[in-house]
């Protein structure tokens, strides 16, 4: 344990240290970061405000309120392990991690919390401004303030989990780009990414449930922005807690069998 | 959380024999065919024609502990594939290998934690920052103490002269500068044994030399068990007694250097020193230069002393030398042989 600690540390100063290489191109994707939920915010705000102040039982306001904390839970329990998995088989740089004695993971892990560090500050204050900007209306009761933690914390790992899992895909397949894009529209569409799950017809809001997507995005926001029952949070958590459990045994399976593909191809 | 700890050998290797242990090791790889042709490639979306080509083809040796090994080979003798099956990417068609007890292919962390693979121009370092950042990274993923640490890499630098390239970000270093570090990111563990594919491959002449001398500095230093491929014969011969030499995934060759070139070398180099390039040598051998009066002449290895004898009877000679063959001319040799 203590030297995996020593793991993390070191490479958070690695990731640090690549990442004031690439000033620039790290702002520009934060910006990308902000843009996209910012689109869906004005979008929403427009067709509320035309249509009597409301859609749903979301109000203008309270529409702000939603996509900026889905913005921060986005950005918190984001990943990019996707676009790179292909590009490290193809360039034989899986090999060399192979031949460590560590399991990669731990640096992805380890990096991605890394540059979390270094940008959520900045998205904390974007967040801010555009709280007073579009008049966002926030109101979390106390219980779903402490539950939120866990519940954020358990929505980073699931999607961590299940999107490295996801990224494996490159050991079958070097037209993982379909895959990833298939992802992403699932993604936008059950996680509540581009709406409101409450404001989707309810065979989606089912399917939304049963799918772990829900549980990586839309759930943390609905519980901070107080919109969820007690009841309703926990069994949140529960499915949380089902998904991560679902979620380690299938990055096991799929890690051992494309490792046997990849070492019998040629690595 | 569950975790094995396992202690880290800093000490001398245990000497067991052989520490690589190889039989009957076999690679085949299966590949479809792509015909050309418009009706050929439909042909092929229905019904794929499948290869099997052999890599290695049932080769089997032993390296014991401390030896330097040169493992020789043209482009695509299934040397590169032999060092990823020993180092435990690949998987093995058949056959079995143990290095230091281990089966490589299960990649034990006891096991990769004594080992390395060094393979010329491919980065163990990160591209952005510097090779100091990629050495501290890989001291925390090996588990390296501290002590051990600071000594290890106090000698690299110093051996490989490092320091100036320590706090350089990795893509503004030359090809030799990063090779450098390569090797050393790769040895800071101290591994006991070492596989490099062509370590000096691109670099020039005096990048190669010092390369060259390092490996052989570190072998001796720790006693490591080292294997490596080289196209440069200057590396073989400089570092390794024994040779092995593989051609189309099979054993060619096993044996010390010196009788490769004993065996395989029918002709000898007589370089006679004139006082000039007037006098025709034809008959006494294949002239292969002659610059200033320095004639090279290539003859039967038989009839050496008898040619030597001709010419210091014949001609007003300054001096004389007799050589082998130039290794690379071994062998060249050796393959066409087995082509024949």
């Amino acid at each position: 344990m203590k030297a995996l600690v020593e793991l993390y540390m070191q490479q958070f100063k690695t990731t640090l240290a690549s990442m004031f290489q690439y000033r620039a191109s790290l702002l520009i994707w934060m910006i990308g970061q902000v843009l996209e939920p910012l689109v869906y915010l004005i979008v929403w705000s427009i067709v509320s405000n035309t249509s009597g102040g409301s859609v749903g039982d979301y109000t203008t306001r309270e529409f702000a309120g939603y996509f900026i904390v889905l913005m921060l839970v986005n950005q918190f329990t984001y990943t990019w392990i996707m676009y790179e998995f292909e590009y490290r088989i193809r360039e034989g740089i899986l090999s060399f991690a192979l031949l460590k004695p560590v399991n990669p993971i731990h640096s992805d892990i380890a990096d991605n919390i890394s540059s979390k560090l270094m940008t959520l500050p900045i998205m904390m204050l974007v967040a801010v401004g555009l709280a007073v900007a579009f008049q966002a209306s926030i109101s979390p009761v106390p219980w779903a303030i402490v539950l939120f933690i866990p519940v954020l914390l358990l929505a980073f790992v699931v999607r961590f989990l299940l999107e490295w899992t996801l990224a494996l895909a490159a050991f079958w397949t070097t037209r993982v780009g379909a895959i990833n894009q298939t992802y992403f529209v699932l993604m936008l569409f059950l996680s509540g990414q581009i709406a409101p799950l409450a404001l989707l017809p309810s065979p989606v809001q089912i399917l939304a449930d049963i799918l772990p997507f829900r549980w990586m995005i839309g759930f943390p926001v609905e519980l901070l922005l107080g919109r969820l029952t007690i009841v309703e949070a926990l069994t949140g958590l529960g499915a949380q807690v089902a998904w991560l459990l679902a979620g380690l045994v299938l990055l096991r399976i799929v890690w051992r069998s494309g490792i046997k593909i990849y070492s019998a191809v040629g690595a | 959380m569950k975790r094995q700890i396992s202690p880290i050998i800093y000490s001398e290797p245990t000497v067991t024999s052989p520490v690589i242990h190889i039989n009957e090791l076999r690679k085949i790889y299966t590949v479809s065919q792509q015909e050309a042709g418009a009706v050929a490639a439909l042909k092929g979306l229905v019904q794929r024609r499948k290869l099997e080509i052999p890599a290695v083809d049932g080769i089997s040796f032993d390296l014991t502990a401390g030896e330097i090994v040169g493992f020789l080979g043209p482009n695509g003798a299934g040397k590169t594939t032999t060092l990823k099956m020993l180092s435990g990417l690949l998987h093995p068609t058949s056959g079995g290998v143990t290095v230091l007890g281990y089966i490589p292919w299960k990649r034990e962390k006891a096991y990769l934690r004594q080992i390395t693979l060094v393979m010329g121009q491919r980065n163990q370092l990160v591209w952005d920052i510097s090779p100091l950042h990629s050495f501290e990274l890989n001291r925390a993923i090996y588990r390296i103490p501290y002590d051990s640490y600071r000594r290890m890499l106090k000698e690299l630098t110093d051996l490989l002269e490092l320091e100036p390239l320590l706090n350089k970000p990795v893509r503004n270093l030359s090809l030799g500068e990063r090779m450098k570090c390569e090797i050393a990111a790769g040895l800071l563990h101290r591994p006991s044994v070492v596989f490099m594919d062509e370590p000096t491959i691109g670099l020039d002449v005096t990048m190669q030399r010092r390369i060259r001398s390092f490996i052989a500095e570190y072998n001796h230093r720790f006693g490591a068990t080292v294997l490596l491929t080289s196209h440069y014969m200057a590396d073989v011969e400089a570092l390794c007694r024994r040779v092995v030499v593989i051609h189309q995934g099979r054993l060619l060759f096993d044996s010390d250097l010196s009788s490769l070139v004993q065996k395989f070398s029918e002709h000898k180099t007589i370089i006679v020193q004139l006082r000039d390039c007037q006098a025709d040598l034809q008959s006494y051998g294949e002239v292969i230069s002659c610059n200033d009066g320095r004639v090279v002449l290539r003859v039967p290895k038989a009839k050496t002393a008898y040619v030597t004898e001709r010419l210091l009877a014949d001609f007003p000679v300054v001096d004389l030398l007799v050589e082998d063959s130039p290794i690379e001319e071994v062998i060249e040799r050796v393959f066409a042989q087995e082509k024949a």
